[in-house]
């Protein structure tokens, strides 16, 4: 191969390659533009944060600020709002009520619900106000029909102890004695 | 007799409901009878001592039993509460004077989250253990109604001195000395 012919060869093959380079390229770009977006996605749905799945208020009413024996709901302390913020930071975990309450009993014990616990002297609170609703009706149930009975047996007898109607001409005598009073 | 049964049988249910609202409230109530047992001297023993709590920021449990043969400071504390962040620094500074006398302060935590708590501790730089209270049992027994309140245990386990407020300095020193020079 003369002198000539190498030199016209390695051009070519230099053209080749520039050719090459320049149908990749715009291919390479696209690639790499398709690679960040999806790394951008990839990281933000990382970071993201849960759906919140229980809001503050809702927890609030059913639950207590354990220090000022109240309601959290009405409850303005310092406790108060430590509890509440350790509420926000549990609802932005996306936790649920149930699990919310859960987790609030393990930290601050169970004096923390709204509603204590159905066991040991709790139960006074479940049991009493059913059970003292049921005898009031009971009560009522077995005395209403025995004052009826016996309002009207005493209706009865001031009936019959009613004296007899006046004779007419005792009657006529009563009204003028009357009527000398009324001048 | 039979009209008299109705009456009886109310006077009855309201009699046995009253008894239960004493019930309720008695138990409800607060503990003062360690106050007046220390004022006089006849230094009661540290209640619930065997009670196994969780420790602060670990997996594990101790009970004020397992600090028996030192003198120990009991501090009921909460991270919300401004007295207990006042009080920090000068506990800490006892605890530094007393660790090598077998002493000790113990921090108690109540009505409070255990990573605001570890928040606490660790932005007061507090060496001393700490035991978390959830539900108040070990506390309740030492009719705590709130904190802070400081309870000095002597080696013995009984309660020589209390504070159910906010405590200075000179008095945990004084009261710490003292314990600690007690020879019985």
């Amino acid at each position: 191969m003369t002198r000539d012919a190498r030199r016209t060869a390695r051009r070519a093959a230099r053209r080749t390659g520039r050719r090459t380079a320049q149908r990749i390229a715009p291919l390479l770009v696209l690639a790499a533009s398709i690679a960040w977006i999806a790394s951008i996605a990839f990281v933000s749905a990382a970071g993201a944060t849960p759906k919140p799945r229980a809001s503050l208020t809702d927890i609030e009413n059913d639950v207590m600020c354990t220090a000022c024996h109240e309601p959290l709901a009405v409850a303005d302390s310092p406790e108060a709002e430590s509890e509440r913020n350790y509420i926000r930071g549990l609802i932005a975990q996306g936790l649920t009520k149930s699990q919310i309450e859960k987790n609030l009993v393990a930290q601050y014990g169970t004096a923390v619900l709204g509603r204590p616990p159905a066991h040991g002297f709790n139960l006074a609170i479940y049991i009493l106000p059913p059970a003292i609703l049921v005898a009031g009706i009971a009560l009522l149930a077995f005395t209403i029909p025995r004052w009826r009975r016996r309002t009207r047996e005493a209706a009865a007898e001031t009936q019959e102890a009613r004296p007899p109607p006046l004779e007419a001409a005792d009657a006529e005598r009563l009204d003028t004695e009357l009527s000398h009073f009324r001048g | 007799m039979r009209r008299l049964a109705i009456p009886a049988v109310a006077l009855v249910v309201a009699v046995g409901l009253l008894a239960l609202l004493a019930f309720g409230v008695a138990h409800q109530g607060t503990n003062s009878s360690i106050d007046s047992q220390v004022a006089r001297g006849d230094y009661p023993v540290a209640p619930n001592s065997h009670l196994q709590l969780p420790i602060l920021g670990t997996s594990g449990t101790e009970s004020l039993a397992d600090f028996r043969g030192k003198v120990v400071v009991l501090n009921v504390f909460a991270s919300w509460c401004q007295p207990c962040l006042a009080e920090a620094p000068i506990l800490e500074q006892e605890q530094q004077r007393i660790a090598k006398n077998n002493a000790t302060i113990l921090g108690v935590t109540y009505l409070d989250n255990s990573s605001a708590s570890e928040t606490f501790v660790q932005q007061n730089h507090i060496t001393y253990p700490a035991i978390r209270d959830v539900n108040g049992n070990l506390v309740r027994s030492f009719g705590v109604t709130g904190v802070p309140e400081t309870f000095v245990i002597n080696r013995q386990g009984r309660i020589v001195a209390l504070r159910r407020f906010q405590l200075a300095g000179d008095w945990l020193e004084q009261t710490v000395a003292r314990v600690l020079n007690d020879p019985s």
